[in-house]
């Protein structure tokens, strides 16, 4: 305390504390304006975060050396179980596998039979978890492949029970990834059980979904399984997204409201899968193609922004 | 908390500006670690209140600039939006500033109670701005300012303990 006894000349080293505060917050507020609005300052953000990228990977290294360890020094009864375990489900998995070949041979004869372009292909890449939701206001991470490894924004995010997300940021090294449950987030889906269409949005919390814009008397039921129709060219078809969990049919409302609880576990894993390739679909045509807007349906939206 | 008036009084080691930047890094480095769940929700801001600290105690050398700067940085690392950590951490800074010989004159506990109101009005801001864009509030997000304010004590005699001069290389 010794060095700077003297009070605080606010008035005679540059400008006030008061003048410093305006210009900052003004700086602030243009910032925050710009980005929110035009997203032009994507290049600086991307610089920056090449530079912060070693610091961000030490933080984690405690987690991974943790991690690490306690696989190392894991005792062998438990690997032997662990191993049995693994070898078991290998098993069931791959009589399952089989059947599926065979279904999967069969709907391509069916598929040509009907002229009707096979897609359900998709290939996929492994990525890790390198953060999980870094605030709390939003359900986002951040997985260890970036722009670097071919990711690309847009592309959708899967783990082996179902849809996790999308990619809507990439930097060289690292991705940030959108989870299916951010507040409005929408992933087009359908019904298993009766294959009706729809389209699920996010909550902004973590255990729910909601099914929207359906009519009280919709044919939905508790338990029904909501996988990915395909149609927006995002997302490969026919993967898990959620469970209806709970359905309120009040005839007040025009539509009704039916919550769902999404299938894949971001917090059970460390490792993910980023869609790289979904064969894609024709170009949509232009709307203003001489009124002959279809009128009444409305488009499903795509959930990158 | 009459000893810690004394310690207060007693002769600390200027503050390098290697010690300031070190410490700003460290408090940044521990906001990275990967939270998550509820302790992502009870995270105290570590930056902030390192930030607080040098404000208080050594307004010269840290002010809102260098506030400014450092929530750019953790704007980028949280994937916010641009300005949002830096509008809160400058409010913050100002705050810090304008109270800092008052805040000296006080008691730990006293100076705890004055960080939770001046932390709670720049996680207001954050959180404001976020309303403003995305139009919904979490509330659990003010939990971190008390938690944070009840880390200022340990934090401030953490700090005070490290600027204190040794008589040999060996004592704390």
């Amino acid at each position: 305390m010794l060095e700077d006894t003297r009070s605080l000349p606010f008035f005679n080293r540059g400008p006030s504390a008061v003048a410093r505060l305006v210009f900052f917050s003004l700086l602030s507020l243009m910032l925050l304006f710009v980005d929110a609005r035009y997203r032009y300052l994507e290049s600086t953000r991307q610089v920056i975060a090449v530079i912060i990228y070693p610091l961000q990977r030490l933080t984690t290294l405690p987690g991974t050396l943790w991690h690490d360890g306690s696989e190392y020094i894991s005792l062998q009864r438990h690997l032997v179980a662990q191993n049995e375990a693994l070898r078991l489900q290998h098993d069931a998995d791959a009589a399952r596998l089989n059947q599926f070949e065979a279904v999967l041979n069969e709907n391509e004869q069916l598929r040509a039979l009907l002229e009707i372009k096979q897609r359900s292909d998709y290939n996929v890449r492994a990525a890790q978890i390198v953060y999980l939701e870094r605030d709390i206001f939003k359900r986002k991470l951040l997985v260890d492949a970036g722009a670097r490894a071919g990711v690309l924004a847009g592309q959708a995010v899967i783990d082996n029970r179902g849809v996790v997300g999308q990619v809507t940021r990439t930097f060289p090294w690292l991705s940030e990834v959108t989870l299916v449950t951010d507040k409005n987030n929408i992933v087009p889906v359908q019904v298993v059980r009766n294959g009706l269409r729809a389209a699920v949005f996010g909550s902004g919390n973590i255990s729910e979904m909601e099914l929207r814009y359906q009519p009280v008397a919709v044919d939905i039921e508790v338990g029904d399984e909501l996988v990915t129709s395909g149609l927006d060219g995002t997302y490969p078809p026919a993967l898990p997204v959620a469970k209806v969990v709970r359905i309120e049919r009040d005839p007040a409302y025009a539509f009704a409201h039916i919550v769902c609880a999404p299938l894949a576990g971001v917090d059970r894993h460390r490792t993910l899968l980023v869609v790289s390739s979904v064969s894609s679909l024709p170009p949509r045509p232009l709307d203003d193609a001489a009124g002959e807007r279809p009128s009444g349906k409305k488009s499903i939206k795509r959930g990158a922004r | 908390m009459k000893s810690l008036l004394n310690t207060d009084r007693e002769f600390l080691l200027p503050a390098s500006r290697r010690f300031i930047f070190a410490s700003l890094i460290v408090a940044v480095l521990f906001e990275w670690l990967p939270w998550h769940g509820w302790a992502l929700a009870a995270r105290p801001d570590f930056v902030a209140l390192v930030l607080l600290y040098w404000c208080t105690h050594k307004p010269h050398r840290v002010g809102i600039g260098t506030a400014w700067v450092l929530g750019i940085l953790v704007d980028v690392a949280d994937a916010s939006l641009f300005g949002q950590h830096a509008l809160a951490y400058s409010v913050l800074a100002f705050g810090g500033l304008v109270l800092n010989r008052r805040v000296q004159m006080f008691s730990l506990k006293e100076q705890s109670l004055h960080v939770f109101a001046l932390l709670l009005v720049s996680y207001a801001v954050y959180a404001l701005v976020h309303w403003q864009v995305r139009g919904f509030v979490a509330w659990e997000y003010f939990i971190g300012s008390l938690t944070s304010a009840l880390l200022w004590a340990p934090l401030t005699l953490l700090i005070q303990t490290l600027r204190r001069p040794r008589r040999d290389s060996d004592q704390l």
